[in-house]
């Protein structure tokens, strides 16, 4: 029995012990910036990039003196990509830190899960995810950085002006993002003189989509296929598409701008087209691009420090930081309002992302430029003009 | 003492006084909003406790009723301007009937194939909701119009501290009477032997089915609650993942404890928040410490300390 005591003491203390450091008293005279973000979990692939990113650049402007004198102090939460403790994570940060603006939220859902706290609160909140959803309607204090799906259809869409191309068949993916661009797209078709004349779906673990790509070759005056989807669904449909031997174009999303889509479908991704952001072709980007220092300079400071290759969703991370940075340098204090008021007068800021331009009506200031157009040639991109 | 703890009014009513003396000792809304998240899980994990603990069926498939109640008051105000109390009570209604139906056929099962079928339920409802894009706004989640009662708006963690401490209390004052009812009896006795409860003439098909539905509702409101407290729904809340943390709260806190529902939800909601310290380590840590509470803590942290205490007495 009192061997039994003797555990639960020990036990006991040790659960005591972690409540003690919960509630360790922080440092003053730095400013408090606070994130959730999905950094494990099914949304790891966006948090764990994002984390990296505010990590190792907040420790970069500390040593370089700080902000308005002060140091930086980064609260960072890892929320899972589950919304509810995503929510519990923006009260604590609001609440118990004290974080004077959050630069966060990996996923949508997690998003939007956190904006009622940080709008109640008036802390600025810069979000890392997708949606169009989270920017319109404009919420007074919720930013964000990276490109929506929209923008990414009429991309698209402006390429196939150029060329030409008004009657096209679509197949999308039925996740949540294949879903989503869907959707878009077909609101924006309209005001690109797009009629879309075939419309097919594929489910997220279909191996084969011969059937829908056969469909769509026999919709008479089809002059461009595209494949808005996330994962290996793209590279299935690239290796069909030319199984079947259709030979108009093909268009995928961004959601597959990455190197494992040209290993996946080989040489089927010849003559692929695709909108993307510059931090993929950083090293092919004309010397005179503004945005060539930047993202060079990002692509090679997070592959040094960790190893990995670099990804679009820290390149979010650093341009939420970064405006955020700018914004307190700008309004000089540390007051939640005035750096609310700062970020939206953002102008001209060039992140990874492309060039941010904010408004009172735009609390997102990437325009259609943000993205390049990319063919794949020779088994690595090209940039199209 | 004995005589004190024995009442079955003591239960809940400790529980009552303990929503009240928290308030007093919380330093801020984030320790409002992790203590009626508590709250949200103990009201549904009293309810799962009454289906495991009493009646001694399990389900993995509970976070389905969760979800369904958390949608139902995001859906039906959106969708047809019902007022979010009447949603909640039409979604642990509909709930109720969904488990009835489902619960029939299901019942049948034992062991690991009832395990398996409400799984498989679980799982079918958090499809469901993640595919049904236009009415649920798929993975993505959908917000959850704020809650008014006759002009006053409730928001506020402190506001929903009581609002979920009052739930949870009543909770528990119905599943104590419930167990203290010959329907709890009833349960208990088949509990131990199927085979002894149906020789002693009860009904096991109907209890069993009386219980899974009672259980249900309690899972439906408190993602009602849950919803409404965050104004804002994904469907994780009916993820297959809510289900087994559901399941390990009962186990954790004690299988056929009230109090241990409580005590159960209140170690998973905090720890996470306890933890977030060791950053990398958390889930370690976590892991380590649910280990260490199931080793000395056999059956479940409620029962095996009352065990303890009541032993040393005796």
């Amino acid at each position: 029995m009192a061997r039994f005591w003797n555990k639960i003491g020990r036990v006991a203390v040790t659960s005591v012990a972690v409540l003690a450091l919960g509630a360790a008293a922080h440092a003053a005279d730095t400013i408090k910036i606070g994130s959730s973000l999905s950094m494990t979990g099914p949304a790891s692939f966006l948090g764990d990039p994002e984390g990296k990113t505010l990590e190792m650049y907040v420790e970069d402007i500390n040593a370089n003196g700080g902000v308005n004198g002060k140091q930086l102090e980064l609260v960072i939460y890892d929320d899972a990509a589950d919304a509810n403790s995503a929510r519990t994570f923006a009260t604590r940060l609001v609440e118990d830190d004290g974080v004077i603006a959050v630069v966060g939220g990996s996923t949508t859902g997690a998003t939007m899960a956190m904006v009622p706290v940080f709008e109640d609160a008036g802390i600025p909140f810069i979000s890392l995810a997708g949606a169009v959803v989270i920017i319109d309607p404009v919420k007074e204090f919720v930013f964000k950085t990276p490109h929506t799906d929209r923008m990414a259809c009429e991309k698209i869409f402006e390429d196939m002006q150029k060329n030409g191309i008004s009657k096209i068949g679509m197949i999308s993916g039925t996740g949540g993002f294949g879903k989503s661009m869907r959707g878009q797209c077909m609101d924006v078709a309209g005001n690109y003189g797009i009629e879309i004349l075939a419309d097919e779906t594929y489910g997220p673990k279909d191996a084969d989509m011969t059937p829908q790509l056969t469909k769509i070759k026999g919709t008479d005056g089809i002059q461009a296929v595209v494949n808005p989807g996330f994962g290996q669904g793209p590279a299935i449909v690239t290796r069909n598409y030319r199984q079947l031997g259709i030979d108009v174009p093909l268009y995928q999303s961004h959601g597959v701008a990455s190197k494992s889509f040209i290993d996946l479908a080989g040489e089927a991704a010849e003559g692929v087209r695709l909108p993307a952001a510059a931090l993929l072709v950083a090293d092919k980007l004309p010397d005179d691009d503004p945005q060539k220092p930047v993202v060079t300079g990002y692509k090679t400071k997070y592959e040094e420090t960790t190893g990995e290759p670099v990804s679009t969703f820290g390149g979010h991370a650093y341009d939420g930081l970064m405006i955020l940075v700018e914004a307190m340098k700008r309004a000089g204090s540390e007051d939640p309002a005035a750096i609310r008021d700062e970020i939206e007068k953002t102008q001209g800021f060039i992140g990874t992302g492309g060039t941010v331009n904010m408004s009172a009506e735009d609390h997102l200031g990437l325009d259609l430029s943000a993205f390049k157009m990319l063919e794949i040639k020779d088994g690595d991109w090209t940039i199209v003009n | 003492m004995r005589k004190l703890m024995s009442n079955r009014l003591a239960v809940p009513a400790f529980l009552a006084l303990l929503v009240v003396g928290l308030a007093f000792v919380m330093p801020s809304n984030f320790y409002f909003r992790v203590a009626a998240l508590v709250w949200i899980s103990a009201l549904a994990v009293i309810g799962l406790n009454l289906l495991m603990g009493f009646a001694g069926q399990v389900s993995l498939g509970h976070a389905g009723f969760f979800g369904l109640g958390a949608y139902s008051v995001a859906i039906l105000p959106a969708q047809f301007g019902l007022h979010p109390v009447i949603a909640l009570i039409a979604g642990g209604a509909g709930c109720a009937l969904l488990a009835f139906v489902v619960g029939r056929p299901i019942l049948r099962l034992k062991g690991h194939y009832l395990a398996v079928a409400t799984l498989g339920f679980g799982i079918l409802v958090s499809m469901v909701i993640s595919n049904e894009a236009w009415l649920t706004g798929g993975p993505d989640g959908m917000p959850v119009p704020r809650l008014a009662l006759f002009g006053w708006r409730a928001r506020g963690a402190d506001t929903w501290y009581w609002i979920t401490g009052g739930l949870m209390v009543i909770g528990a004052l119905l599943a104590v009477n419930l167990v203290a009812s010959p329907t709890g009896r009833a349960l208990r006795a088949l509990h131990d032997s199927e085979v002894a409860a149906r020789v002693v003439g009860v009904d096991v098909g109907c209890y069993k089915l009386i219980v899974f539905v009672i259980s249900a509702v309690y899972a439906s409101v408190a993602g009602s609650a849950l919803a409404l407290v965050n104004g804002f729904i994904t469907p994780d809340a009916a993820g297959f993942l809510h289900s087994i943390q559901l399941v390990t709260m009962v186990v954790l806190g004690g299988m056929g404890s009230i109090l241990g529902s409580v005590v159960g939800a209140a170690v998973l909601v905090v720890l996470p928040q306890a933890l977030t310290v060791f950053h990398d380590y958390e889930h370690l840590m976590l892991g380590f410490m649910m280990m260490a509470f199931m080793i000395l803590l056999r059956s479940g942290i409620v029962p095996s300390l009352s065990m303890l205490i009541g032993g040393r007495r005796a």
